[in-house]
């Protein structure tokens, strides 16, 4: 049965051939000569060195941040990775200063709102375009992509009106629930991964009697786990980072979300009066790390579904 | 006669309706399917970017009704000197920006591609600085390109060079922001690295067995295969470094400051923002944002007619 297929119809990702070379391995699985010849590694040797080179230097602000949140006050512009005096004053008085575990709970309750309602609403919507025939099909997609080329700030101002009507200002609502009516641009890239899976498959399952919800739910999603995965990571970092819509919506220091935090510890710990770096240095850390651990987590999707959806013509 | 000629149509129309039942259902899901966008986009676009086209008509500050000015607004954008001001460095700052970006982020990926087994753990490092929130990489900005006691300048004393008042200097903060954002090229690095990655390894070795070498290689294939990938980055990054906000924000403007010179990072969004926001001036912003929409619009077809000559694309599939 999958024998038959056409070659096209098989999703890049699962075809195993095309698919092995987007796959995070895929340095692994190109074809190397048994013996590299010399050029080959002296070739190796300069890509290496250069690597190496861009890593420190890409590294370097980031461990240079986290070891000055362990420097007291006065040493954190000496430049030292490894601190003169190690302490962890900085954590405490960040923590005693600004509540910090809310911050993180609210970023975590408005990430996970968005992530999942923009990740479930832009599959339903992409399934919409990639599966169904209908007449007006076309001008419809056609505003999907004209409306990913829309300034945010042409609509930011009746939205906030729209959210100051519904008496939603100084609450997170408006942080995440625009979310449940999809994402142009998660529309787009999910619809180009989904246009690669085998259609035969889903006419079968819809002669064998399922429902079209059920197909999408039950086959569809399952299937598009790549592009489910980007969606939800590339929304997970949007969202966790996201300062202007915390600075237009959060009023209430209860409510801030981390980046909303951090601006308002750079702003009294800072332009207030005298800058206290150890205290911004620290809250910063504080924001950054969970980010960092969920990239761990997911950056294996992350490359696949980008390598698989994104960029095909 | 008559009684024969309508039992044989019968079952015929009985079969039509029932097809005409399937379809009307069919198309019920695709609706029920497309729903959430379709309410999305009549509330959060369509209705916004009506209502923003009157609101740039009018005086507005949310507590009285909106008030009709005509083209008030308009006019006083070009009598606004901070208008040309923003204007001015943020098209400075994109065309710094986006040419670096691309070219960083291009070097990268072809590193990377070339880097066999270790390539996933470069990759991770280069992709970290995005997962930084951007508040955090301003006060990165304010750090390590202090013009005393910055990182930046003391490994340019090591060559001694003396380096600028990156932060302070109206002269260097676009360019100190400019290379700030360099930092954070990891998702275009990805972006590039699967476009090269799906490059099909039969096209070197038939531009091999031509007799092309690495550089006619990466001019003939490479370049043309990876072209609708980098198109993409340029545009992404020349729509996203006309909206520059959040870096420059934290760095130079809140409650508060004092401390810096900020005229050299004013931002149009960063203007635009001020207007809606803390001077309540709703019209004027608005009528701010559809200037922005229209130099979007017009420097994103620029690219779109440029890319016709340029960019390559796979025969499309069919489907």
């Amino acid at each position: 049965m999958t024998q038959s297929l056409p070659d096209r119809t098989v999703p890049v990702a699962l075809a195993p051939a095309a698919g092995a070379a987007l796959s995070p391995a895929a340095d692994e699985v190109r074809p190397r000569q048994n013996r590299p010849s010399r050029r080959r590694r002296v070739e190796q040797g300069f890509v290496l060195a250069a690597l190496v080179v861009f890593a420190v230097i890409f590294a370097y602000p980031f461990v240079w941040l986290v070891s000055a949140s362990f420097k007291p006050r006065g040493e954190v512009f000496d430049n030292k990775l490894i601190p003169d005096t190690f302490t962890v004053e900085n954590y405490v008085r960040v923590w005693q200063e600004a509540p910090l575990a809310l911050w993180l709970l609210n970023t975590l309750i408005v990430t996970v709102l968005a992530a999942v309602t923009v990740t479930i609403s832009s599959a339903m919507v992409a399934w919409g375009f990639a599966y169904f025939r209908f007449r007006g099909r076309g001008v419809l997609f056609g505003l999907v992509l004209a409306s990913m080329m829309l300034p945010g700030a042409v609509t930011m101002i009746p939205t906030f009106l729209i959210w100051n009507a519904l008496g939603q200002i100084g609450t997170l609502t408006p942080m995440w629930a625009q979310n449940l009516f999809a994402s142009a641009f998660y529309v787009f890239l999910i619809r180009q991964f989904m246009l690669g899976l085998p259609r035969e498959l889903f006419d079968a399952a819809r002669v064998d009697g399922a429902s079209q919800w059920g197909l999408f739910w039950r086959i569809v999603l399952p299937l598009s786990k790549p592009a489910i995965a980007v969606t939800l990571v590339f929304e997970v970092q949007a969202v966790w980072t996201d300062l202007m819509r915390a600075l237009i919506y959060l009023r209430d220091a209860s409510t801030f979300t981390i980046p909303r935090g951090l601006k308002s510890l750079v702003d009294s710990f800072g332009f207030g009066g005298e800058w206290h770096w150890e205290i911004i240095i620290t809250a910063s850390v504080i924001a950054t790390v969970p980010m960092i651990l969920i990239f761990f987590l997911g950056q294996r999707q992350i490359i696949r579904g980008v390598g698989a959806g994104a960029l095909k013509g | 006669m008559v009684a024969a000629a309508a039992s044989a149509v019968a079952p015929d129309a009985s079969r039509e309706r029932s097809r005409r039942r399937a379809r009307r259902r069919y198309v019920r899901s695709a609706l029920l399917f497309l729903s959430p966008w379709i309410v999305g986009f009549l509330v959060f676009t369509a209705w916004p970017l009506i209502y923003s086209a009157y609101l740039s008509f009018t005086d507005y500050d949310v507590i009285n009704d909106p008030e009709f000015v005509g083209t008030a607004n308009y006019t006083r954008l070009f009598e606004d000197p901070k208008i040309a001001l923003a204007l001015g460095n943020t098209v400075i700052f994109t065309l710094l920006q986006v040419p670096l970006y691309v070219l960083v982020s291009l070097a990268l990926a072809l590193l990377l591609d070339r880097a066999g087994r270790s390539a996933g753990f470069f990759r991770t490092v280069f992709f970290l600085p995005k997962m930084t929130p951007p508040v955090a990489v301003g006060v990165l900005f304010l750090l390590l390109f202090n013009g005393q006691s910055g990182l930046i300048n003391t490994v340019l004393g090591w060559f001694g060079i003396d380096g600028p008042a990156w932060t302070t200097d109206p002269a260097w903060v676009k360019p100190g922001l400019v290379l700030m954002s360099l930092w954070t090229v990891g998702a275009s690095i990805i972006i590039l690295l699967a476009a090269l990655q799906s490059v099909p390894i039969e096209l070197y070795e038939s531009a091999r067995i031509d007799g092309a070498g690495f550089w006619r290689q990466s001019l003939s294939v490479t370049l043309p295969m990876i072209s609708p990938a980098l198109f993409f980055i340029v545009v992404v990054n020349t729509i996203g470094g006309l909206q520059t906000f959040d870096e420059a924000y934290t760095a130079f403007f809140g409650s508060g400051n004092t401390t810096y010179s900020n005229d050299a990072a004013l931002f149009y969004v960063i203007y635009l923002f001020q207007q809606a926001f803390e001077f309540l001036n709703m019209g004027y912003a608005s009528a701010m944002a559809w200037v922005l929409f229209a130099v979007i619009m017009a420097i994103t077809a620029v690219q779109l007619a440029v890319s016709r000559k340029l960019v390559y694309y796979e025969a499309e599939d069919p489907r």
